[in-house]
């Protein structure tokens, strides 16, 4: 049986749409396709002319080993602030649904965060981990110079890990918590009775039901960890140290913008949109054939 | 096989009381059935008897431990959720033998043991098999059979049979007991169902918002109910049940005249009172003897159900129904006379809605 609402004539249903369209086209195909276009070509800083190339911006791209080392700090950046942010959502989420007295409130203070804009953010973990007088500065009068992100790379990498996933742990806490509401309580309570302590029923019971949010916030987190990590990165350390920051996102701009190389920048971008839709691919596979055990 | 006893158990969600002062001791083997209409406490006090849900104010005893601050896994209490609370990730083997697992019983031990206890249930077929993928019928075996593994000291149930259908729900209901009567175990079982309550238990605890209205055997309770809500509760269909008030020499009187004579009746005159009679009791139509103080039912409709039919009409300004078996014959236009015989009444004070003694004092 067809109970679909359905419009009277074709027209309509065209025009209801066409805001829609033309959105998506101003500001997705149409960039994306320039881009495309401009990764193929060698183009001119200051205008006047372009020359096809093919391949050769991409193969430049790919032969160059200071592309591979922000690929390669993109990765160490996503899996450690994903890990982060889900490990430190996970343990919230699981004292919550312990003892839910207040429920209500962390979760919308915990949802803060996410809303937050990036450079914001940015700012005021700054200002906390600056190595005079933030937070931190503490370690640096035990042992001057050991908290240096301004200088030390790896001090840096972590400083922007921690800003980043602290932004999501807001987000991840309120799936987990949700997810963790959701499971009956009769199956906690049979655990109980069946002799499991609370440990034991969380890795037993609890942990094995959540497989379904791990994996739809494992993808989620991973996308945006390459692309919404523009803003923390360009306030915080601004890719420094000595590009000891420079995602593959932050790359983009600053060979673009920075460097005038638009053609490099624009095969860059693909390359990192091609990543990423191949990431939501997954995503929507996975949603499709989501882990039911009903 | 443990004793339990309740003292004075009570529970209160925040102001709420929902459970009020308990007391209840129960032998060790015994079948005890909790009876109550929705929402009574009757989940709320298997479920303190568990260590599920702390109580508010009391003592609860299992083996005569005192087991107030005791976590649910060292009661020793097995129990039987009523929508089965299965774990729906592990299969029918995983869910039977999760507790010995947890109780760090060797794999091969466990194997064996989930196998026997499958046995027992006629699951041996489904052990690999996950929750979503049995019947309802099996899924409550499968429940059972999580608990029947620990071969548990207290059994608790909490209306196990809800979710089935009428003919499995007999055949689980014989299961249950027979499976009782061999482990030997102290059952607790919950339902809304007077008829399993009537079949499965030793003791029935009749429960009627939060507080204990009569524990008694089936047979007391049918025959003897110590409250007017037990009469009504027990029993389809429900007793009669007329309010009048005492009137001068041994009668009640009723609002709209009818006297019915109470031999051995001691009340002040004028007290309200409650008279109940069951259906099945009445002498009815030819049965009805000549020498006794025979009454006219008027009939308003009559429900036939084979073995009797049930007869509706009023009486005494009250609906009323009589059980007229099916050899007896009577005309809706006529009406049906019956009698009633005064062994088989009951009274209660219409104010405290308790049972009268008058049985006592004949006997
Ligand atoms: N967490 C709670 N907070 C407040 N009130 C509750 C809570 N749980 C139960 N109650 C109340 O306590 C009373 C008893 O509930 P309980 O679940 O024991 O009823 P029940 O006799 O098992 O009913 P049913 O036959 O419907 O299962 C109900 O009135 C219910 O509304
Ligand atoms: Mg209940």
């Amino acid at each position: 049986m067809e109970k679909r609402a359905t419009f009277g004539s074709w027209w309509i249903g065209i025009a209801f749409a066409v805001p829609q369209v033309i959105l998506i086209f101003t500001f997705f195909y149409w960039p994306a396709g320039e881009a495309i276009y401009w990764s193929l070509t060698l183009q001119q800083p200051w205008g006047g002319g372009n020359i096809w190339v093919g391949l050769d911006n991409f193969r430049q791209i790919l032969d160059d080993p200071i592309y591979w080392a922000s690929v390669l700090r993109s990765v160490v950046f996503a899996v450690a602030s994903t890990g982060l942010a889900m490990g430190g959502a996970l343990i919230l989420a699981v004292f919550v649904d312990r003892e839910c007295t207040g429920s209500r409130l962390y979760r919308v203070v915990l949802i803060w965060p996410y809303g937050i804009a990036a450079p914001a953010l940015g700012l005021a973990f700054r200002f906390l981990m600056a190595p005079e007088a933030g937070f931190l500065a503490f370690l640096n009068q035990i042992a001057p110079g050991l908290w240096d992100p301004g200088l030390n790379g790896t001090d840096a990498m972590i400083e922007i890990i921690v800003a980043f996933s602290w932004k999501y742990v807001g987000y991840d806490f309120i799936f987990f918590l949700s997810a963790l509401q959701a499971i009956p309580r009769a199956q906690i309570e049979a655990a109980a009775l069946d002799g499991a302590g609370w440990l034991r029923r969380l890795r037993d019971i609890q942990l094995p039901l959540l497989t379904p949010t791990v994996f739809f916030l494992l993808v989620i987190d991973l996308t945006e960890s390459f692309q919404d990590s523009f803003g923390i990165v360009d306030i915080m350390t601004a890719g420094g140290p000595a590009r000891a920051t420079e995602l593959m996102v932050y790359k983009i701009y600053f060979d673009g913008f920075r460097g005038f190389d638009y053609s490099g920048a624009a095969a860059q971008s693909i390359i990192l949109m091609v990543l990423i839709m191949l990431l939501t691919v997954l995503q929507f596979r996975f949603i499709e054939r989501r882990v039911h055990y009903k | 096989m443990a004793e339990i006893s309740l003292r004075h158990v009570a529970k209160s969600y925040g102001r709420t009381p929902v459970v009020h002062a308990i007391d209840l001791e129960v032998a060790a083997g015994e079948f005890i059935v909790i009876l109550g209409p929705s929402g009574c406490g009757k989940s709320t006090l298997l479920r303190m008897i568990a260590g599920l849900e702390a109580i508010t104010a009391g003592e609860i005893a299992i083996g005569g431990r005192v087991v107030n601050d005791l976590e649910p896994r060292e009661r020793g209490c097995a129990m039987v959720f009523q929508n089965y609370a299965l774990y729906p990730h592990m299969t029918v083997a995983d869910n039977i033998g999760y507790a010995l697992k947890v109780a760090g019983v060797a794999k091969a031990e466990r194997l064996a043991r989930i196998e026997k206890v499958a046995d027992a249930l006629g699951l041996r077929d489904l052990l690999g098999r996950r929750p979503a993928q049995l019947s309802g019928g099996q899924r409550q075996r499968v429940a059972m059979g999580r608990a029947m593994i620990r071969e548990p000291a207290v059994f608790l149930f909490d209306e196990p049979l809800s979710n089935l259908d009428a003919e499995l729900r007999v055949r689980m209901r014989v299961e249950i007991r027979k499976l009782h009567d061999r482990l030997g175990a102290t059952s607790i079982f919950v339902t809304h169902d007077q008829v399993e309550a009537m079949t499965l238990a030793d003791r029935i605890v009749v429960l009627h918002g939060g507080r204990v209205e009569q524990i008694g055997t089936p047979y007391a309770i049918y025959h003897q109910p110590a409250s007017h809500f037990v009469a009504g509760f027990i029993g389809s269909p429900a007793m009669n049940r007329l309010d009048g008030r005492v009137g001068p020499a041994a009668t009640v009187v009723f609002a709209d005249g009818t006297t019915i004579a109470v031999p051995d009746l001691d009340l002040p005159e004028g007290q309200a009172v409650t008279l109940g009679i069951r259906p099945e009791d009445l002498r009815v139509g030819s049965e009805a003897p000549e020498d006794g103080i025979r009454h006219r039912l008027a009939i308003d409709f009559v429900e036939h159900l084979g073995p009797a039919a049930l007869v509706h009409g009023r009486f005494a300004g009250h609906d009323f129904v009589a059980s007229v078996p099916r050899h007896i014959a009577f005309t809706v236009v006529e009406g049906l006379t019956f009698t009633m015989p005064v062994e088989t009444m009951h009274l209660f004070d219409s104010t405290t809605g308790r049972r009268i003694g008058i049985d006592a004092a004949r006997e």
